[in-house]
């Protein structure tokens, strides 16, 4: 009886395992086939481009048949540098949760990096990466990359360690008692744990890898004119010759390849990653993806794995198992590697030391007048991005309580909100001003509405978010006391939102002073518009190749980024935590 | 047969150091020994320190001194073949069921097919064949836990560790479980060849074991030791079983006081620790400080209430019967009434003190009343609060003042629950406000004080004290 049973458990698996080749389409092979056709042609283009001579000036088509080919170059560039944040995320997270002696210093050092804005890294990065591979285009690329990069990277490793931080323990103790190795571990219980959190934050970093890509493939830099070919280039190069055919060519392009993305890359990465969520009981609405269900349903892809994904897991798996068994025997000794830890420890601070010398002696020569640029700057800027912030919350507030509380306009307006949302500021930049100035605005109104548009969006997402989720009860209770009006805002949906409007509102802060580097100073027309402002400041600096200026107005807008945060979003987080939380 | 122990602890003990170079004893000093073919059930309130002693004997934490022997080698040289399962499962939802039992398999370095092989036959041992692919959130709480069983099996522990295992079951299902554990077990279905469980379940204990021990808290320390001789299949309704329960119930209840032993034929020798049951025996580093329980003053009201009902007196282990209450659920609420002086507990009774009775009698105002007294006379923290509120000059004073003071006895998460219990009886007896925003505690009388100077009459002459007090206020640091 017991064989009969053991063998109805081999059966249902094996009907279980086989039920993918049931359903067996050709349509995803036939397209994977051509995806790999099309990624080789790329693959040689593009060396043929990066290593070929350096050529300063590029010179930017603006027919709109270039548009395929620097939509495609964007791509790639945001795509490496995505793979080099993922890398980077992995190995700071993992050290910062696991090492507390390097945690104490990484994770400060990582709220410190967030909120340096990315456009002051411009020119150190770019000159170095030059300097690094003369004479040739690859450079200019690496420089791209890198700068991207330094816009993606921060939050996901942030995530990354908060996630694995939050394991619970017993979950942990099950994989020590059975002796998982440093692999099992990573693959079986971090990175799955981690999953939804990193799927999260990347999308969000590509949309900043975006904003970080408009304004770095074409830039001056002192005397030095650096161009790479690519949409943020093609966007830059109409708007300066007032070309509104080609932006508008080139701003539909941006948002085709945002839609693209979404439905192909990210919608299917949220519904895979659907299965890592730590839930006790399966939840009925689960994000769908048609493509991620083509995926799943195309049995060559399915055989494909059988034969790579699988065998090669189950060695890597095998080995690092065995390989740990035998080295509980013979420990390499903890006296050696403290040894080398200390000398790291050494160097690092005296690298540390030595940047902050040389910063201080370059501080030290700035003169008065610069100084009072600075100040003036700062206060205009501030001024600038809490009135971007006000106008925002003024009008999200309403509009994303009235969406949510209408699920037929909420069908509408939440995927026009999306698509708004996604497209960079900076792309939008030149459109903005070309309408301005026709009407007879000046860029002091339209850097303000740049910054709008680079940051209503995470609040009225947030916005639309908490409304939905106050809970049906506490409304209904407000319409049984008839609370209406003014009392039902002030008692009901203010308190309710407040959680999300702050996460919003952290976001967009962020955001918005970051933003302010393009929307104070901008070329246009061969016209150099400019109004006050630290944002401005840093812009010309970077122009002028004035490094003493540009870093001492980077490190004024880092710190008052992180004293914001410090002594305004953190406490309104912790009230939100504590006395908002509607508990479930 | 002398053998030796599987695994055994010597002289361990656990405790945390503290900023202030003192240390919080979880684990007094103790000697504990799993032998092979027995299932010893650890006993214990919550909190006391059981979990911590099975994750030292697991091997998972260290003793903070003291040495761990398995098969009589110290542990350091060898790796200790066994496995746990844990109260809250442990799964890993992203795995199906199959490759969360084949997963310990993986990290021993065993080939696919074989792991396979392993793997599906444990899931047949279990019950759980025709489940093989669907993910642990499809799966009810009992078939989680079955699953749970499945991977510790599959490795063949020598020793197998249970958490709390049934504990976050419905009780039907638990019941289930535990029938299906015991079978396995006496069938010799399985090749482990001890199993440690812990549990504050008394009932549990007698079901399973061959051998209870029951743990003191505050350091965590052997109270009883006990072998079980009734044998199996166990009837719960039968006389022997409910005069062990019965006397385990005293010793868990009453501490300090030296119960009748049942009769040997079911126990066999009890063993108590050397020089009997005395408060303070274990070795303690610290002053000790009153810990209150963790109950709600709805549940002291509630408790004595139905025991006013009642007569005044009941038997324990039918009031804990009566209100499907586990001891563990039980146990804080019977504390704070002793603690507060309304009720007494003897021989496994409780019974209700002439306040306690008083109480259950009284309107919602004069129980505020008498709780206060019983607070004020009783209760450490709360006469210190109501001292210092009453001498300060603004009569108010932050939290942290209290907090500092519980700290230098407890754990960080026992701080808070401390707190958090002295706030609930502090604010019901109107000892205090408390504003948790602000974190400040404000004597409760000078608020109603005030509210009454300034409500009904507003004339200058009494609000003029109230602003010259908020003046004051701001004056202090």
């Amino acid at each position: 009886m017991k064989k009969g049973i053991s063998l109805r458990g081999f059966s249902a698996y094996r009907l279980w395992s086989q039920l993918p080749s049931i359903e067996v389409s050709r349509l995803p092979d036939v397209i994977m086939f051509g995806a790999a056709i099309a990624l080789f042609y790329g693959i040689v283009t593009v060396g043929h481009s990066w290593f070929g001579p350096f050529t300063p000036s590029v010179e930017i088509s603006r027919s709109i048949w270039a548009l395929p080919a620097y939509a495609g170059y964007s791509l790639l560039r945001i795509t490496i540098a995505y793979v080099l944040s993922l890398i980077f995320t992995l190995v700071y997270g993992y050290v910062a949760a696991y090492n507390p002696r390097a945690e104490r210093f990484m994770i400060p050092l990582l709220d410190v990096l967030q909120s340096i804005p990315v456009l002051s890294f411009l020119p150190g990065v770019m000159l170095a990466m030059v300097a690094l591979f003369p004479g040739r285009q690859l450079g200019l690329e690496m420089g791209a990359i890198l700068l991207i990069f330094t816009g993606q990277v921060w939050n996901m490793a942030f995530s990354f360690y908060a996630s694995l931080k939050s394991i619970p323990r017993e979950m942990r103790e099950a994989a020590a008692v059975y002796r998982f190795s440093w692999w099992q571990r990573f693959m079986q219980m971090e990175l799955p744990f981690s999953a939804i959190g990193l799927v999260w934050n990347s999308m969000m970093s590509v949309a900043g890898g975006w904003f970080a890509l408009m304004v770095c493939e074409m830039f001056v830099l002192g005397t030095r004119d650096f161009r790479l070919p690519g949409l943020g280039s093609y966007l830059q190069t109409a708007a300066s010759e007032g070309d509104t055919v080609s932006i508008l060519w080139g701003v539909a392009t941006m948002v085709l390849v945002i839609v693209l993305l979404d439905q192909f890359i990210w919608r299917p990465v949220i519904a895979w990653a659907e299965k890592f969520k730590v839930e006790q009981v399966e939840s009925t609405d689960v994000p769908q993806s048609w493509v991620f269900n083509l995926l799943q349903h195309s049995g060559g892809l399915a055989k494909l794995r059988e034969r790579t994904l699988h065998p090669l897991g189950e060695r890597l798996l095998l080995f690092f198992s065995r390989r740990e068994k035998s080295e509980n025997d013979a420990r390499s000794s903890p006296a050696w590697r403290n040894w080398v830890a200390g000398v790291i420890l050494l160097l690092a601070l005296a690298a540390i030391g030595y940047g902050v010398i040389r910063v201080a002696m370059i501080l030290g020569g700035l003169q008065s007048s610069e100084l009072h640029q600075v100040a003036v700057g700062l206060g205009a800027t501030f001024l600038r991005v809490n009135l971007a912030l006000l106008i925002g919350t003024l009008w999200t507030i309403p509009a994303g309580v009235a969406i949510a509380s209408n699920p037929k306009l909420a069908r509408i307006a939440q995927p026009l909100a999306q698509i708004a949302a996604s497209v960079p500021a900076t792309a939008l930049l030149p459109v903005i001003l070309l309408v301005l100035i026709q009407i007879g605005g000046g860029l002091g109104l339209a850097s303000i509405v740049v910054l709008l548009l680079g940051t209503q969006w995470y609040v009225l997402f947030n916005v639309i978010a908490g409304a939905m989720a106050i809970p049906t009860d506490l409304k209904e209770c407000c319409s049984v006391f008839s609370i209406r009006g003014v009392a039902r805002w002030k008692k009901l949906i203010l308190p309710g939102i407040f959680p999300y409007l702050v996460t919003g509102l952290v976001t967009a802060s962020g955001g918005a002073w970051n933003a302010s580097i393009v929307a104070e100073y901008f070329h246009f027309k061969g016209h150099t518009y400019t109004i006050t402002g630290l944002g401005a400041t840093i812009s010309q600096a970077t122009d002028s190749g004035d490094f003493h200026l540009l870093l001492a107005a980077t490190m004024m807008m880092a710190a008052t980024v992180v004293t914001i945060n410090r002594l305004v979003w953190r406490k309104l987080y912790a009230l939100a935590e504590t006395r908002f939380r509607l508990e479930t | 047969m002398p053998s030796t122990p599987i695994i055994e602890g010597r002289a361990i003990e656990k405790w945390y150091p503290q900023p202030d170079g003192t240390r919080i004893q979880v684990v007094g000093l103790m000697d504990f020994a799993i032998e092979a073919g027995k299932i010893v059930a650890l006993l214990g309130a919550s909190g006391c320190g059981k979990s911590t002693l099975l994750r030292i004997l697991s091997g998972l934490s260290q003793p903070s001194s003291g040495a761990l022997f398995w098969q009589g080698k110290p542990v350091d040289s060898q790796v200790p073949n066994v496995a746990i399962v844990f109260q809250s499962f442990a799964l890993f939802p992203w795995l199906t069921v199959l490759e969360n039992v084949e997963a310990p398999l993986q990290a021993r370095g065993v080939a696919a097919i074989e792991r396979r092989k392993r793997a599906l036959r444990t899931l047949d041992t279990v019950g759980l064949d025709g489940f093989e692919t669907a993910y642990p959130k499809e799966l009810s709480g009992g078939m989680k836990q079955r699953v749970g069983f499945a991977r510790a099996l599959v490795v063949e522990p020598e020793v197998l560790f249970m958490d709390e295992p049934f504990s976050a079951l419905d009780v039907l299902t638990a019941e289930n479980l535990r029938g299906e554990l015991l079978e396995l077990w006496l069938n010799k279905k399985m090749t482990t060849s001890a199993i440690f469980i812990v549990t504050h379940n008394i009932e549990e204990a007698v079901m399973l074991a061959d051998r209870i021990v029951v743990l003191g808290r505050n350091p965590a320390r052997i109270r009883s030791d006990i072998n079980v001789r009734i044998s199996h299949p166990r009837d719960r309704k039968s006389a022997r079983f409910v005069e062990l329960v019965d006397y385990i119930y005293k010793v868990m209840t009453e501490p300090d006081v030296e119960h009748a032993p049942p009769d040997p034929e079911s126990t066999g020798e009890i063993a108590l620790p050397p020089g009997g049951l005395k408060k303070g025996q274990a070795p303690l580093r610290l002053s000790k400080y009153q810990m209150l329980p963790h109950a709600r003053v709805g549940g002291i009201a509630g408790l004595l209430e139905l025991l006013h009902d009642r007569g005044g007196k009941e038997d324990l282990f039918r009031l804990s019967e009566d209100l499907v209450m586990d001891v563990e659920d039980l146990l804080p609420i019977l504390e704070a009434c002793q603690l507060l002086g309304f009720a007494w507990l003897r021989e496994g009774d409780v019974q209700l003190s002439a306040q306690g009775a008083e109480f259950a009698d009284a309107d919602i105002q004069k129980r505020k009343v008498l709780f206060r007294q019983a607070a004020l006379d009783h209760v450490t923290i709360l006469k210190q609060i109501d001292n210092v509120l009453k001498r300060k000059s603004d009569h108010s004073i932050n939290d942290d003042f209290f907090r500092d003071i519980l700290d230098e006895h407890f754990t960080e998460d026992e701080v808070q629950r401390q707190f958090d219990t002295a706030t609930n009886w502090g604010r019901y007896a109107e000892i205090f406000d408390y504003d948790r925003d602000s974190g400040r505690l404000t004597q409760a009388e000078a608020s109603d004080v005030e509210r009454l100077q300034l409500g009904p009459t507003p004339s200058e002459k009494s609000a003029e004290p109230a602003v010259e007090k908020r003046s004051s206020n701001s004056r202090e640091p």
